[in-house]
């Protein structure tokens, strides 16, 4: 049966809009039981906020289950909370203590710029995928399935980097704001496939340069991986460098050729 | 506006239809495509393979999605699987077999031609999604590896571990991003529609909100495509998504289009059980489960044992007792109702006594430990996670829970709602499933739809509007479309009431998951038709909104949703009133066998119910298609 968590004092970063100045701001949440999620937590607080008529904190989230990435919080400084491998919607409040402080923040990084309170655009991620992070098949004419067999090693591996849920926590726990984590796993998806081995230079190449425009230098500290819901290796971005570097030699060889 | 159902089924056999048609359908010449506008709203599976491959083919592409991003539409929670007829296994599969199995698990409440074309695509849909990247599992020797779903007797389901929809989606996002970064498609993020724009009996365009500074802006276009997906949220609690929701659907249906079947509601048998009252949302546990589980209940009502002490003797394996051919590998509405009943009998397990075991130590005993942990590792992971229980320990308890609907936007054969050039795909639209969708086949469909249907349906309509104009967003039809989006908007802000947008969800709701849900009475329907109105008007005279609409306000877009909701919510009951009999999901008690079993009418029930709006949705007209069925024998439904 479910027991009950009292007093907890929540601070809770407040922002109104990108350009305006934020604050933290503090609230108390005298009761909540333990089976609650901690973004349930933050609904019961909402809709406490609506009742004394005050604006209530904004922040994403949708399917509550670990694998849109919508979700997005720093919690205690650590990005999606306390427990390993877990996004912050699926976090517990069975994690927690009574009279225990949360310190409730947005993702901070350069190129995910806060909307309100805990709700940032990630479209930059968006444009590292646009700039490369697929597989060039024009709907029809796909030859049967079953024409290339694919080691189950293979389509296992390229699985675990294919799970990442695109949240951003690899970016906002790195001190440089890097998006290597991210982007290494998308490359590693494709670039483990046979399908994936056509545009394999080339995607690895467009996809780094972009994730360079928006995001910081990786200088290898390790964070993302630690923060990471889908418990991504930082092994992929090993893969990617190497790719990466090969990209430089291959192109210039073709472009030798022509 | 006078409705005609015209379900424009091509002639010829059921084999012969679709080909028949794309035979016949007029085309659009490739360069000429990039002179028509088609606006997508929706980017799951349905919308973001439509657009990409619409793309593709040349046309002017606008995407629209509530979310941040295309790549977190709802789809991208399914687990379990999609369903093709590959034959792989070599199980004696085949189109016919798919379209037999969907046929009959929606309990003959689907249109044939409609769903035989479905079963015919299904091939295609697992070559795309790998040749696009999409790590479906495979076996040892690098072939594909399938698995069994419900109401299936062969192994037809492709499967990315538990996270199917997601590689799927991601894979259709991908394909969309593509077109993104080629200039083919202009993506809109964080838009909701608000409304569609109808002249002179066409869709012209629709209207849209920012949901950052609340713009209301109009889109024209020569065709709309509504992904939007379902309604399922209507029931507050549901597996669902938190922003999935039915405004533009019901937007559509406002204007013209006719609403089918929305009393056709899918509860899932396999969701964890509520724990607690300040829940937001059921996690679903994947159908595949009931490859492996078995679901039971002791028999005295009284035990207070744990599941593992309780001896086999005293165990009520229900599933497995009533329906011995299918098993476990019920139908998900005859799952559903078993497990309810076993609750209301007062068998019920856990702390509150509402839900079911779904036990796996046989599993566990047959196949080991690992092999278990290979197939559901991460289920039994998010069931620990959220339940605080360890499944290889002790059984999963497991309570059925609003998942899917069936009903949405009526269409045609070409996916094209009563409203010409407006089309709806996914699960927004009726078509395929019938009273009942089998597992792993929204994701079929909705794929289906997307990539190898309306890319080619639509050429059919926008061919002979080559070169014509259409009407432009400066036209009054759209102007007074936005002023009006504009005072709903601000309506809610300006009531100023007591009550948050959330409270009247949990209580529409609450109404709708007692008289419109599992199951259904005439008297119990009557008694929601009469409480939905009443709270209604207290929705729009006492509801809350902090804030304002000229700036980022997620209470003001759940008012919206909330909205419509209890607008549907009353069509819901009025339709499951109507329906004097049991079919699929559609349980009415006055209507069973003497075994409990649905009993359907098929004299005066082989039709769909398309509504018609006429502003009060107590008193929507309801229209009627009739459903042949040519090729399938109308029968009774059995799993025995
Ligand atoms: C937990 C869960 C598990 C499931 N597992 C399976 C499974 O294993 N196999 C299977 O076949 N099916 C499964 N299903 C069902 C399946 O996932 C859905 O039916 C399917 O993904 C719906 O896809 P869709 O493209 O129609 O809609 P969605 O994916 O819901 O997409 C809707 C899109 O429309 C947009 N939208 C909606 N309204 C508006 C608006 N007003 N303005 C702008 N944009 C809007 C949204 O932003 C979103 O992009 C599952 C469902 C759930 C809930
Ligand atoms: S790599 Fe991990 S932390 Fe980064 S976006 Fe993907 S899932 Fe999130
Ligand atoms: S809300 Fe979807 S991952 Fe957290």
């Amino acid at each position: 049966m479910s027991n009950h968590l009292k007093n907890l004092k929540l601070k809770i970063w407040r922002q109104s809009g990108p350009t305006e100045k934020g604050h933290f701001e503090e609230y108390v949440m005298p009761e909540i039981s333990d089976e609650a999620s901690f973004l349930e937590m933050l609904d019961v607080l909402n809709e406490g906020l609506i009742g004394e008529n005050k604006l209530p904190v904004v922040f994403d989230h949708d399917c509550r289950e670990g694998i849109c990435g919508t979700c997005s919080l720093m919690i205690n400084g650590q990005a999606h909370g306390p427990e390993r491998s877990t996004a912050t919607c699926q976090l517990h409040m069975r994690k927690f203590k009574s009279g225990d402080e949360i310190v409730i923040e947005p993702w901070r990084a350069a190129a995910f710029p806060i909307i309100k309170d805990l709700m940032v655009d990630r479209s930059a991620f968006d444009r590292i995928i646009e700039s490369g992070g697929f597989i060039s098949a024009n709907t029809g004419g796909a030859p049967d399935a079953n024409l290339i067999p694919i080691p189950k090693s293979v389509a296992d591996a390229a699985m675990d980097s294919a799970e990442c849920i695109g949240c951003g926590a690899c970016v906002a726990a790195c001190p440089n704001g890097a998006a290597n984590l991210f982007t290494a796993a998308k490359i590693s998806h494709l670039n483990l496939l046979p399908q994936g081995q056509a545009e394999r230079y080339k995607r690895t190449e467009a996809m780094v340069e972009t994730m360079d425009e928006y995001f910081g230098s990786c200088t290898n500290h390790g964070e993302c991986e630690a923060a990471c819901p889908k418990e991504i290796s930082i092994d992929v971005i090993a893969l990617m460098n190497k790719d990466y570097r090969k990209s430089k030699l291959k192109n210039r060889k073709e472009i030798s050729r022509s | 506006m006078t409705i005609t159902l015209n379900s424009k089924i091509p002639a010829g056999s059921i084999n012969d239809k679709w080909n028949n048609y794309k035979e016949d359908a007029k085309l659009v010449a490739p360069g000429n495509k990039r002179k028509f506008k088609v606006i997508v709203v929706g980017s799951g599976l349905a919308g973001a393979s439509a657009a990409a491959t619409m793309a593709e083919l040349g046309y002017q592409v606008d995407v629209f999605t509530f979310h941040d991003s295309p790549r977190r539409a709802h789809s991208i929670a399914a687990q379990g699987g999609i369903n093709a007829a590959k034959n792989y296994q070599g199980d004696g599969d085949s189109v016919h077999r798919l379209f037999y199995d969907t046929i009959k698990g929606g309990d003959f409440r689907a249109r044939e031609a409609n769903v035989h074309r479905l079963a015919e695509v299904s091939v295609n849909i697992i070559d795309q999604m790998v040749a696009q990247g999409v790590p479906f599992a495979r076996e040892y020797g690098g072939m594909l590896d399938n698995r069994s779903f419900g109401g299936a007797q062969v192994s037809r389901t492709f499967y990315a571990r538990g996270q199917t929809g997601q590689q799927l989606l991601l894979g259709a996002y991908q394909q969309l991003a593509r077109q993104i970064g080629l200039g083919n498609v202009r993506m809109f993020n964080r838009t909701e529609l608000v409304d569609v724009v109808t002249i002179e009996g066409r869709c012209a365009g629709i209207v849209t909100r920012d949901l950052v500074n609340g713009e209301v802006v109009s889109h024209s276009a020569h065709a709309v495509v509504m992904a939007t997906g379902g309604y399922g949220n209507v029931f507050f609690l549901s597996t669902n998504a938190m922003a999935c929701n039915v405004t533009a659907a019901w937007r559509a249906h406002r204007k013209g289009a006719t609403f089918a079947n929305p009393c056709y509601t899918q509860i899932h048998p396999t969701c964890i059980p509520q724990s607690d009252p300040t829940q937001s949302k059921l996690t679903l546990m994947s159908e595949s489960l009931r490859n492996d589980g078995r679901v039971w209940v002791p028999q005295n009502p009284d035990e207070t044992r744990p599941a593992s002490q309780v001896p086999e003797a005293e165990r009520d394996y229900i599933l497995e007792r009533l329906y011995p051919s299918y098993g476990n590998l019920a139908p998900r509405d005859i799952s559903s109702r078993a497990a309810k009943r076993s609750v209301d009998s007062g068998r019920g397990v856990g702390p509150l006594k509402n839900g079911v075991y779904l036990d796996f130590s046989d599993a566990i005993n047959r196949l080991g430990k690992d092999v278990v942990e290979e197939r559901y590792g991460n289920l039994f992971e998010m069931y620990e996670r959220i339940a605080g229980e360890n499944p290889y320990d002790m059984p999963m308890r497991i309570y059925p829970a609003s998942h899917y609907t069936m009903g949405g936007l009526w269409v045609d054969y070409e996916l094209m709602t009563n409203i010409p050039g407006l089309y709806a795909a996914g699960e927004a639209n009726f078509s395929d499933h019938g009273a009942n969708r089998l597992g792993a086949s929204a994701l079929m469909q909705g794929l289906a739809d997307g990539y190898f249907v309306l890319p080619y349906t639509i050429g059919n309509y926008l061919a002979p509007m080559l070169n014509k104009p259409i009407p432009g967003t400066d036209h009054p039809a759209f102007k007074e479309a936005e002023l009006a989006a504009q005072a709903r908007y601000q309506g809610y802000v300006d009531i100023k009431g007591t009550r948050s947008p959330d409270y009247f969800h949990r209580e529409v709701g609450r109404i709708i998951w007692d008289y419109c849900g599992m199951e259904r009475t005439q008297q119990g329907l009557e008694k929601a038709l009469s409480e939905l109105p009443a709270l209604y008007e207290e929705f729009q005279k006492d509801l809350r909104v902090t804030g304002d609409a000229e700036s980022m306000n997620q209470t003001l877009e759940k008012a919206g949703r909330v909205d419509d909701f209890f607008q549907l919510g009353m069509l819901m009951c009025r339709d499951a009133l109507e329906r004097e009999e049991s079919c699929g999901g559609h349980f009415r008690a006055e209507y069973q066998t003497e075994e409990g079993e649905a009993l359907r009418d098929d004299e005066k029930f082989a039709h769909v119910a398309a509504w018609e709006w006429t502003g009060d949705p107590t008193k929507s007209i309801r229209h009627k298609e009739e459903l042949n069925f040519e090729a399938i024998h109308l029968a009774t439904r059995s799993y025995k």
